[in-house]
């Protein structure tokens, strides 16, 4: 299994280890993930405005250097995947974004959506298929109770991410069994982090945070692992402030996987005490 | 050689202001045929008719063509007029010139130029007519009725009470469909069993009326007036002639685990049950797919303990073959399933019901004997939100894929009823409503909702519900947005109610396929015409009544039942129909016995023969296609798939088709 990979910029700054993390546990399961060279800032934000198609040249240049390599391409990032995915779409779909498009650009060949833009998680579930990294693992995370928390990117606009039910998602608590844990369910793990909020308005961020923490601690949870940095960073921050450990599910996995990870960038991170039960963590 | 007279209508201004009616009379004198060609004011009105009846008289026409309106319109009208003066009704031809022409262009010029070309081929046509004669068939005497919710016991009853047998055909065990279920009925607030039972017991008692319940219909030929129909009766493994309904068994049987499909899978049944107290028949069905003796081979003890016999294990469903005059489909509708909308938490939360099972629930008869309780500890609640239009109305985006774009017609009033029902039985209780408009359109309905929101205090907020929460240990919190105050609200529930769109039975797809009956987009059945054709079917003889067609509360459904019934009775009380003469017909010295008509035909009406042909004087023993005419309804699939060129459509034939494009051409 080969994969072209799209970092972003938040995995290679701000949150460096999640995405080395990320890929060494892909590593272990035989998938094999190769950089793009010289990939720029995916946009940040999928743009909206239906007369501009700079904001979106960024994420095609990326998606034709993919199909150049003949390769899917891989995200991690929620942002990145979500504006990848979107503008890909729009690419595959859009006639008037994609001539527009492929005249600035002007690759040898029209681009036309060839590329498939794989997140992560899917990768795991479809293509290495979470019994495979069930059979793989070494040190179970067993008696955890985690709490996966998807945000919102990943998950909508439904039709257009294509990801799991918007409403009742699945994909994260079939990782997190796979890797020998016990799912917790809670209403608010599909719902808003804070998001940007938390430059402008860090009230704002921090009620949004605080809510899912306290959703996911009253419905049992030892922890909650999530695969988005900006989410990481506002639970661990905005939300939790120490009262519940906030890792980087592709960390648990790669501990699970027998990596031995160390404590990553920030406060967010793999723990590597998690595997012990209640270890309410504070980095 | 026809004489052909040709009349031009103005109607009023739709058509003489955009076609110049004067230059179509007068230059449709030069095609052959015509002998007399006249415009006036409106062809369909007693003075066009007496035109058209003087110019035959004078002019000794043989043929008519009217160049008015489409044919769907009045062709009736002017084939009467026609036969009145002693033409042949099938030697009238209609040029649409209006919703062909003059409606759709604005250049006089042009539109008279096309209304000319219009009229030439319609003479063109009008050349190669043949007189006909319409058959006449016979009618049985009996309708069939498909579904015995409200909709089809009220057909039933009005079809009987006119003197004419009626069977009612139902796939559940007993009749009463959805109304049964009901607590309450709005906008009276009065018990629905009390005035839905007597119905059905009525139904029952009909001398005239035959019940097929826990059956279904299998297939269907045959045509307006004499319909051949098999009925499966599913074997219901107890014999209805020995049960008195004692209930012996169901008390008995070991197997207590299904979901009553009757009290929406809030209470548990017995493999042997009968669905609820008042059922008709009031005998058991046993589920086999529960049943210990079916699924294991041990048990049986309903057989030892049933004091009558009637239990019989060997039963084997049953087809039996009827004729029908008339068919009525009444097969109802039923709530969507809310599996994908879990912004509700209609799946994770058992305190998050539908509105059908909060009749259940507010129900006497129901499973928690008409206690108001939560399902998940069997509290009273104190705070119940609803949610009116859940899946309804949903036309654009994420939300259409998952619900249905129409209005359910129904929620606003029953999620009323609700509420009061709510505040009733609890005075200290919180009533919160949340919708997208509040429709009340119905005699004493506006007058129902607001008794709800001024007198039982029931807060009505404009706004969608975003997302329930299940927070554990009992709370639900929703999300909403009030957007008349503009402000977001979180309320803490102990109960929410999904009224849940509506769509019609999913039986009713396969049954328009037997009926060769049209649906729209959303499976309900389509009328004849929107409005004034509103309960018969486009299919000659099929008639629709209630939910079937399109959302109705009890008495819309009541109501177009009784005009579904009366249509069945038009129908019946003929003793001879009247068929159509363009059939296809076959010409046997053409004809190579391929098939392929009858492999098209829709309507089963074309078999193959071995024959003696006379082609050209010689005797020839042939396989040829051979139509029956009582079944052709006159689609002409056969004739444009015949390779050979050997079917033909009488009033429709190739060579008519070809002179018309001719003379367009020309």
């Amino acid at each position: 299994m080969k994969f072209s990979y799209f970092p972003g910029c938040t995995l290679k700054a701000e949150a460096g280890r999640s995405g080395e993390t990320a890929i060494s546990a892909a590593g272990a399961l035989g998938v094999e993930v190769t950089e793009l060279d010289q990939w720029q800032c995916c946009g940040a934000v999928y743009p909206l405005a239906r007369d501009e198609i700079a904001t979106k040249l960024s994420a095609v240049r990326a998606l034709i250097d993919a199909k150049r390599a003949g390769l899917p391409l891989l995200t991690l990032c929620s942002a990145c995947h979500h504006v990848i995915k979107r503008v890909n779409r729009d690419m595959a779909e859009d006639s008037d974004v994609r001539d527009r498009v492929n005249s600035y650009v002007a690759p040898e060949v029209p681009y036309g959506g060839e590329t498939k833009v794989v997140h992560f998680l899917e990768m795991l579930r479809d293509h290495v298929g979470f019994d495979s990294v069930a059979k793989r693992v070494t040190a179970p995370l067993a008696g955890q109770r985690v709490a996966a928390y998807y945000g919102c990117m990943l998950l909508r606009p439904s039709s257009a991410m294509g990801f799991d039910d918007p409403e009742n998602p699945s994909i994260m608590e079939g990782l997190i069994a796979a890797i020998g844990a016990e799912p917790v369910l809670y209403p608010q793990r599909n719902e808003c982090c804070g998001g940007y909020l938390a430059i402008e308005n860090k009230g704002a961020a921090k009620r949004r945070a605080s809510e899912v923490v306290r959703s996911a601690a009253e419905h049992g949870a030892d922890c909650i692992a999530t695969t988005c940095p900006l989410c990481l960073y506002n639970l661990t921050e905005n939300g939790a402030a120490g009262t519940m450990p906030v890792y980087d599910l592709t960390a648990l996995l790669a501990n699970a996987l027998g990596l031995h990870v160390e404590p990553s960038s920030g406060c967010a991170a793999v723990c590597s005490v998690c595997s012990e039960r209640n270890s309410a963590h504070a980095c | 050689m026809t004489k052909i007279g040709v009349f031009v209508c103005w109607c009023g201004s739709n058509i003489a202001a955009t076609v110049d009616v004067d230059a179509v009379s007068e230059a449709i004198k030069a095609a052959p045929g015509v002998v007399f060609a006249t415009n006036y004011q409106y062809m369909c009105s007693e003075g066009g008719q007496a035109a058209i009846r003087s110019a035959v008289a004078e002019h000794g026409l043989t043929g008519v063509v009217v160049c008015s309106c489409s044919p769907r319109m009045h062709e009736a009208t002017f084939r009467k007029a026609a036969a009145g003066a002693g033409v042949n009704p099938y030697m009238v031809e209609i040029a649409n010139i209006r919703e062909q022409c003059s409606w759709i262009h604005k250049d006089k010029a042009e539109a008279t130029a096309k209304a000319i070309a219009l009229a030439r081929a319609a003479v063109a046509k009008l050349n190669l007519d043949r007189p006909l004669t319409a058959p006449e068939t016979p009618v049985t005497k009996r309708a069939l009725v498909i579904g015995g919710g409200i909709a089809g016991i009220q057909t039933a009853l009005d079809v009987a009470d006119a003197g004419y047998e009626v069977d009612v055909v139902e796939k559940s065990p007993t009749i009463g469909g959805k109304m049964a279920m009901l607590d309450k009925t709005f906008p009276t607030l009065d018990c629905a069993a009390c005035i839905l039972t007597p119905k059905m017991v009525d139904a029952a008692a009909h001398e005239k009326i035959t019940l097929y319940t826990y059956s279904e219909v299998e297939k269907v030929s045959g045509f307006v007036g004499n319909f051949t129909v098999d009925i499966k009766k599913r074997a219901r493994s107890v014999s209805v002639d020995r049960c008195t309904g004692c209930g012996v068994c169901s008390e008995k049987c070991p197997s207590k685990r299904a979901k009553s499909e009757f009290d929406q899978g809030l209470r548990e049944r017995s493999a042997i049950y009968i669905p609820f107290a008042q059922a008709i028949p009031n005998v058991p069905v046993i589920d086999r797919d529960t049943c210990l003796k079916f699924q294991t081979g041990k048990c049986g003890l309903c057989e030892k303990v049933c004091p009558s016999h009637a239990v019989d294990y060997s039963q084997e469903d049953e087809v039996i073959t009827k004729q029908y005059g008339a068919i009525v489909a009444a097969t109802g509708f039923k709530p969507i399933g809310l599996e994908r909308f879990d912004e509700y938490a209609y799946s994770r939360s058992p305190d998050v019901v539908t509105s059908l099972e909060f009749e259940r629930l507010c129900n006497a008869a129901g499973p928690t004997k008409g206690h108001l309780v939560r399902p998940s500890d069997g509290k009273e609640p104190k705070t119940v939100v609803f949610v009116q239009c859940v899946g309804s109305r949903e036309a654009s985006g994420i939300g259409a894929m998952k619900g249905k774009p129409y209005c359910s017609k129904i929620c606003c009033m029953y999620t009323a009823k609700h509420a009061m029902l709510l505040r009733e039985k609890y005075p200290d209780s919180e009533a919160y409503v949340f919708y997208i408009d509040v429709r009340t359109p119905g005699k004493n309905f506006d007058e129902f909702y607001r008794r709800a929101a001024e007198e039982y205090g029931v807060h009505y907020i404009k706004g969608m519900v975003g997302k329930v929460c299940d927070e554990g240990n009992g709370r639900l919190t929703v999300r909403a947005s009030d957007l008349i105050e503009n402000r977001q609200l979180l309320i803490d529930a102990d109960m929410v109610v999904l009224a849940a769109a509506v769509e019609p039975d999913p039986s009713a797809r396969a049954l328009a396929t037997l009926l060769t009956a049209s649906m729209d987009t959303n499976d309900f059945f389509t009328e004849a015409h929107p409005k004034l054709r509103p309960v018969e079917s486009p299919t000659a003889g099929v008639f629709l009544s209630g939910m079937c067609q399109g959302p109705k509360d009890i008495p819309d459904t009541v109501a177009q039942a009784g005009a579904a019934a009366a249509k069945v009775i038009g129908l019946l009380s003929k003793d001879r129909l009247v068929g159509n003469p363009c059939v296809a017909s076959c010409d046997e010295t053409l004809c190579n016995g391929c098939s392929a008509c009858e492999r098209v035909c829709p309507y089963g009406a074309i078999s193959y023969e071995t024959k003696t042909v006379v082609d050209r004087g010689a005797k020839d023993e042939r396989r040829v296609a051979s139509v029956n005419e009582a079944l052709c309804q006159g689609c002409g699939a056969c004739t444009v798939t015949c390779p050979s060129g050997a079917m033909d459509l009488r009033g429709f034939t190739g060579r008519q088709i070809m002179a018309e494009v001719d003379a367009i051409c020309r």
